[in-house]
């Protein structure tokens, strides 16, 4: 179980959200909704312990994540607003190196599979990820959840810049890892695809 | 669910560093070219009178390795930073120290040991003897790992800063000055018949201490950058 108590948090000298306390179960979803530079990001990226927050406290299992440090850093799948990619390397290398930092599996055909699963076609696995549109980017970034193995996924604006197609692959990847289990905190402005009674909200106000 | 262990972790960042590399010959080739370029200039302005070069060489050499570990310390961190690659790595289920210890180590691997390897061939035409280039070879191989460590930290507290490129001058190059002066003093003493032991001892120190202080320092800095 995932926990925030009495959260708050702040860029420079503005308050973006005070007293947020919220309960993530296995098998749901905390949609995380609210207007531009409402804080959703620096939630999430306080979620992940890339922010300190002003006050409160982040619990994993119970226990602060201060307290646990890499060993919570190993329950997480986070993907942020940046894809996290590197232009150079082709989606298939990309891929490969961030499984195998992660220790997820990163043979070669199962990271073709993600790829595949997110609607990438082969001949674009071996090219330069510099020369892929945003949207395929994002797909290569959102692949890692194929490779996933982890229970709790920190995903901010996951569908943005992605068809239809790739929304739909992306929901029906969500709604499996919620069936098995799975804790999912999402930042979008997009309606989510998924039983409602898995998905609760948090509103974020300016 | 699986977790990478820590050689795993940090085999995997040197991979991914060095196969970037590989995509960028030509930053790795402009490093080379700036070091060869730089310190052949040096005969060419002062002259051919090998005494005069020989006097010269270990300060010119070392200041020339200096400044092309300066010159690539922008690279360190930034790129990752803007691309969202230095987030994920935070999240890494290891030690940040241990990672910062891979990445200081492809920037040497890609900065530093063109150098080292080098730097017979650049001794040569300062006129340095057999014994002096093995002394120069020596200090910088233990030297431009230090300079690697000490450049980390700078490059991490200067991430996400406009000019950075300055900052980091500034901030860096009085700490390398220990180094420069062991280093040079090295070469300058096996030249004199004097004997290196000391001086590369003491370069000896710089590393351990820098290895043990300077990635736990950059480790630190990188989370104050990103928050």
């Amino acid at each position: 179980m995932f926990q925030t108590v009495a959260l708050s948090g702040s860029r420079g000298e503005r308050q973006l959200f005070s007293d947020v306390s919220v309960t993530v179960k296995p098998g749901t979803l905390l949609a995380v909704v609210g207007e531009n530079g409402s804080g959703k990001t620096s939630f999430l990226r306080m979620l992940c312990g890339l922010l300190s927050p002003d006050g409160g406290a982040i619990l994993w299992q119970g226990k602060d994540i201060r307290q646990l440090k890499e060993l919570y850093s190993a329950q997480l799948t986070y993907v942020g607003h940046l894809n996290g990619i590197k232009d150079e390397l082709t989606p298939v290398e990309n891929l490969t190196v961030s499984a195998s930092l992660a220790g997820d599996e990163s043979s070669g055909a199962i990271v073709q599979k993600a790829l595949e699963a997110v609607g990438l076609v082969r001949p674009v696995h071996r090219l330069p990820t510099r020369v892929l549109s945003q949207g395929q980017k994002r797909r290569v970034s959102l692949a890692r959840l194929w490779l996933s193995t982890r229970p709790l996924w920190l995903l901010d604006e996951p569908f943005a810049s992605l068809d239809a197609a790739a929304t739909s692959y992306l929901t029906q990847r969500l709604h499996a890892h919620l069936n098995n289990g799975g804790m999912v905190v999402v930042a979008t402005h997009q309606e989510i695809a998924i039983p409602t009674d898995s998905i609760q909200h948090l509103r974020l106000t300016r | 669910m699986s977790q990478p262990s820590m050689s795993e972790a940090l085999r995997g960042v040197i991979r991914r560093d060095l196969l970037l590399a590989m995509r960028h010959r030509s930053d790795v080739a402009m490093s080379v070219f700036f070091v060869v370029i730089v310190a052949s200039l040096f005969p060419l302005g002062v002259g051919p009178e090998s005494a005069v070069l020989r006097v010269i060489a270990s300060g010119v050499l070392w200041v020339t390795a200096l400044l092309a570990c300066l010159l690539s310390l922008g690279r360190l961190f930034t790129a990752d930073y803007l691309d969202g690659v230095l987030e994920q790595t935070l999240l890494i289920p290891q030690p940040l120290a241990v990672l910062v210890v891979g990445k200081v180590f492809s920037h040497w691997v890609i900065s530093g040991l063109p150098v080292v390897l080098l730097s017979p061939l650049l001794g040569l035409q300062f006129g340095l003897s057999g014994d002096s280039l093995w002394v120069l070879t020596l200090s910088l191989l233990l030297g431009t790992p230090t300079l690697s460590m000490i450049g980390a930290i700078g490059a991490a507290l200067t991430l996400g800063l406009r000019g950075s490129g300055l900052l980091v001058a500034l901030l860096v190059l009085p700490l390398f000055i220990p180094v420069l002066i062991f280093g040079a003093g090295a070469v300058t003493n096996s030249l004199a018949g004097i004997g290196s032991e000391a001086n590369l001892s003491l370069l000896g120190a710089c590393f351990l201490f820098s290895f043990a202080f300077a990635p736990w320092a950059t480790a630190v800095a990188l989370r104050i950058a990103l928050e």
